[in-house]
């Protein structure tokens, strides 16, 4: 639904619209209540206004009738909004799966966005319009929260853990973006642009970057910090497999289930004995402290881009090998970079 | 004022019944207790009013060019701490709450007078603590403290205004534990709960509030405190914490801390609606019920504060749903108002100039209260000018009307003297429009995107800035002229006999200033309150439902 109305920010995402229907009839809703109210409150105010100094009313008494109807009323109206609002939020959170990744980073007092091709920019952020945008976001300090008033998008940034919001951009431009958070002396100074760019602009955009691509980055990781000793691709390391994980459940010790999304893989590398898929034993020793945000995001980048890859054997431990004492000694010695597919992946636009 | 009162009157009543400063502190007669709180709070409510005016001048324009960054935080901070937890939750309860209840109830003191006192010590010891916290460089983490940035990063006097608070909150917990004994074990023979005036209600509901709520935030406080000092891991993930649990605790109480400020408020409401158009007051069972419904469901609200902070979508559903629910007595209890003027003998006298004020902040800030519990839409406005502009509405906007009307309504109790009408309504007309010129455009801004807590913003913003600021002035000045009249009126006001409104209540029934005592004698109530005139059984009523 298309509504608009005064003093409203630009509309350029396929919520801004929404929420300006919600909005205007919220406002008409209010105007309308408080017509009758103000209304009827100067009526009686004038009618019945005190005539002699001692005049004494008759007593009215209460009527359970209208007690009734201006509780039952304002109940329903109020579980109608209810309604309305939730069916906007619910949406927010449950992101498509062909959105395009983009991953966050804030800190005092900065937005730091990396692109799955390798792009890095500070308080700015480059989107093609059109396609859906899903964000992955952290931070390394204070509480931020991402907020494009354009977008009617804003989401807090939570440190210690990922928080994501997807959305549509439908308008190309140039839009606000804010920190909602208040997080500090340059509060009001951590903000930046989105720049929602035509697709063949994007395309050129992207082309002038360079760097490489976020998951090649991951991969380098994975090599220098030895996560490649255990989590081998052939089943015969210590640790899980992790291509062709990602999104599918894992089983773990204790028969509980879970996802493996951002928050489960970025949990495993900072607290690994958090939960251990069955079959393994808890030996991986903490990442805390070893990896910044941005290289998390760039190991999380990574193992969500093998994540499609088949493998013969059933990932996540439904079928585990026995922990392999030489692992370190059976790495492959050929070249890692070239010998997967998650780099390349990655490259091409989902 | 004593002399003069001496000479014409030799009646001996609570304010000349002793002298000297130390009759003052040490006395146990929660009237002159009730005045003491007068005195504090209204310190602190002008000193909470020169950071607003502070923030409002550097608002003017969209650069920061007035203080450092720094500086302003600090500022809207200290303007939340000081009028939150100084000003506005004691304002009502405090003073008024304390001088009527026993009169109203027809009792002849709380039925915990040195605890009443040690209160008001407890209240001055927090105060003194916070005040220190300011002079010493004041505190920049908002008044919501949030983690980490409270417990690791801040360097503010973060620890001190904590403290400030935890103590200042035993006043609170203390005042309301004295109320509901009061109110339960006090009431004059014949004083049945459905004949308590509509003010004991609500402050038998907010006491319930102060009681429960009070010691979570004492122990989020504490909690936050040994992170600060010891580095226990409890918000902060560096070490080991969950920064949005300290949210859950924190919202616990400061939701539940609104209705601590209005419920009181819609208690004066009642009792100017029903006295000044000399009616009972439609429904009253359901407006006196309805202050219950409100702080029970109160309590279980907390969560729409945090509808972005990453709480799980079906948990921001439930909050959502019972916000709603919360919504209802609220209405309930304004369409009451609305229909008790029906056939009533409407004054235009300043405490109903208050009142009417009041009904109408309340509508706006209680509508706009349903825009920000719709999820979808509080994603976009959260933490944006539009949450301010709703919270100024509801906790100032209606918690100041309902305490200076209140204020006006009893003072000729309180002090013996009739304050000048015509400065009233001209104070109370400039205090209405200066408020919603100050705080409307607020709205707006906050739609247009305008975040919360800026200390400098993008030049489209400036125009609904400039209005707020204009508005601020004016509302500045409708604040200081009752301070004048009212000083004015307690030597050169013409004297109030014991019941100057015709209203009814058993606090009109004594003279006025009250005797230490209240009474002379123990009222025995045989009446229903506000019995103006019999309830005839056949009237019958016609108004269409709005
Ligand atoms: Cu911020
Ligand atoms: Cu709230």
């Amino acid at each position: 639904m298309q509504v608009s109305v005064p003093f409203a920010p630009d509309q350029a995402s396929t919520y801004s619209g929404e929420v300006d229907a919600l909005y205007g009839f919220l406002w008409a809703l209010t105007i309308g209540v408080g017509a009758v109210l103000t209304i009827l409150i100067i009526y009686f105010a004038v009618k019945y206004r005190r005539r002699t100094e001692d005049e004494i009313p008759k007593a009215v008494e209460g009527s359970l009738k209208l007690e009734v109807v201006w509780t039952v009323i304002p109940f329903f109206i109020a579980m109608g909004i209810f309604t309305w609002g939730a069916s906007i939020y619910y949406k927010r959170y449950s992101p498509p799966s062909e959105a395009l990744d983009v991953y966050v980073v804030a800190k005092q007092w900065m937005w730091k966005f990396q692109h799955l091709d390798g792009q890095r920019e500070i308080n700015e952020l480059h989107i093609p319009v059109g396609r859906k945008i899903k964000l992955t976001m952290t931070t390394e300090d204070v509480i931020h929260s991402l907020f494009v008033p354009a977008f009617r998008l804003k989401m807090d940034v939570v440190p210690g853990k990922y928080s994501s919001i997807w959305f549509q951009p439908t308008e190309a431009g140039r839009y606000h973006l804010f920190c909602a958070e208040y997080c500090g002396t340059s509060h009001s100074g951590m903000i930046g642009w989105i720049d929602v760019m035509e697709p063949s602009e994007y395309q050129s955009w992207l082309s002038g970057g360079s760097g490489e691509a976020l998951a090649a980055s991951g991969e380098k990781l994975f090599q220098q910090l030895g996560c490649v000793t255990c989590h081998r691709s052939d089943g015969q390391g210590r640790g899980p497999i992790l291509e062709g994980l990602f999104g599918k459940e894992a089983a773990l010790q204790g028969g509980q289930k879970v996802t493996a999304d951002e928050a489960y893989v970025r949990e495993s590398i900072l607290n690994p004995k958090a939960k251990v898929v069955e079959g393994y034993q808890p030996i991986m020793p903490t990442f805390q402290g070893l990896v910044t945000e941005e290289q998390l995001l760039q190991l999380v980048a990574y193992v969500k881009s093998i994540g499609k890859t088949q493998t013969g054997t059933n990932p996540a431990g439904a079928s585990p090998s026995p922990p392999n004492k030489m692992g370190a000694a059976a790495v492959p010695t050929g070249p890692p970079q070239t010998g997967r597919s998650g780099g390349a992946e990655a490259k091409k636009p989902r | 004022m004593e002399s003069e009162v001496q000479n014409k009157a030799p009646r001996t009543h609570y304010i000349n019944a002793r002298y000297g400063l130390k009759s003052w502190l040490f006395t146990i007669d929660h009237k002159r207790i009730a005045l003491l709180y007068l005195a504090s709070i209204t310190f602190f409510f002008f000193l909470g009013g020169l950071f607003a005016v502070l923030i409002r001048l550097e608002l003017l324009t969209p650069k920061g060019d007035l203080v450092q960054a720094e500086t302003y935080n600090r500022f809207f901070t200290m303007h939340g701490v000081v009028m939150v937890f100084f000003f506005l939750i004691p304002a009502i309860p405090a003073t008024l709450g304390n001088f009527l209840i026993p009169l109203m109830i027809g009792a002849r003191d709380l039925a915990f007078p040195r605890l009443n006192l040690l209160s008001w010590y407890i209240y001055v010891v927090g105060a003194v603590f916070t005040l220190i916290a300011i002079v010493g460089g004041g505190v920049d983490t908002g008044w919501t403290f949030y983690t980490p940035y409270s417990t690791t990063y801040s360097n503010g006097n973060v620890l001190l205004t904590g403290i400030g608070i935890f103590i200042t909150g035993f006043s609170s917990i203390l005042t309301g534990l004295n109320f509901i004994v009061t109110i339960h074990t006090m009431r004059a023979p014949g004083l049945s709960w459905f004949r308590l005036p509509l003010f004991v209600w609500s402050h038998y509901a907010t006491s319930l509030i102060m009681v429960l709520g009070t010691p979570v935030i004492a122990i989020t406080i504490l909690l936050l405190a040994f992170e600060r000092i010891a580095h226990v891991g409890i918000f902060d993930p560096k070490l080991g914490g969950d920064p949005v649990l300290f949210q859950h605790l924190f919202w616990f109480y400061s939701h539940p801390a609104v209705y601590i400020m209005v419920l009181p408020a819609m208690g004066v409401i009642s009792e100017l609606v029903a006295n000044m158009t000399r009616k009972n007051i439609f429904g009253y069972k359901f407006v006196a019920l309805a202050s219950i419904a409100i702080a029970i469901f109160g309590f279980l609200v907390w969560g729409h504060h945090m509808f972005v902070s990453t709480q799980s979508v079906y948990a921001g559903m439930i909050f959502s749903i019972l916000s709603y629910a919360v919504a209802i007595p609220s209405a309930v209890k304004t369409f009451n108002w609305t229909a008790t003027l029906y056939k009533g003998s409407i004054s235009y006298n300043t405490p109903m100039l208050y009142a009417f004020g009041f009904i109408g902040f309340f509508i706006i800030g209680g509508m706009t209260g349903l825009f920000l519990a719709a999820l979808g839409l509080d994603i976009h406005v959260h933490d944006t000018y539009f949450v301010v502009a709703h919270f100024h509405y509801i906790m100032v906007g209606g918690t100041i009307m309902g305490y200076l009307g209140g204020l006006h309504y009893w003072w000729p109790k309180i002090s013996g003297r009739m304050y000048p009408e015509g400065w009233a309504r001209f104070a109370a007309l400039v205090i209405f429009v200066g408020f919603n010129l100050t705080f409307f455009p607020q709205f707006l801004l906050g739609y247009q995107g305008m975040p919360r807590r800026y200390y400098a913003y993008p030049d489209e913003f400036q125009v609904l800035n400039v209005m707020s600021s204009a508005g601020a002035s004016i509302l500045g000045v409708g604040y200081l002229i009752p301070m004048v009249y009212l000083f004015w009126s307690m030597r050169y006001g013409p004297k109030a006999g014991s019941n100057p409104w015709g209203a009814f209540g058993l606090e009109w029934r004594t003279s006025s200033p009250p005797p230490t005592e209240n009474f002379k004698v123990t009222p025995v109530v045989t009446w229903e309150a506000y019995e103006f005139s019999p309830v005839e059984e056949t009237e019958v009523i016609d108004i269409s439902t709005p």
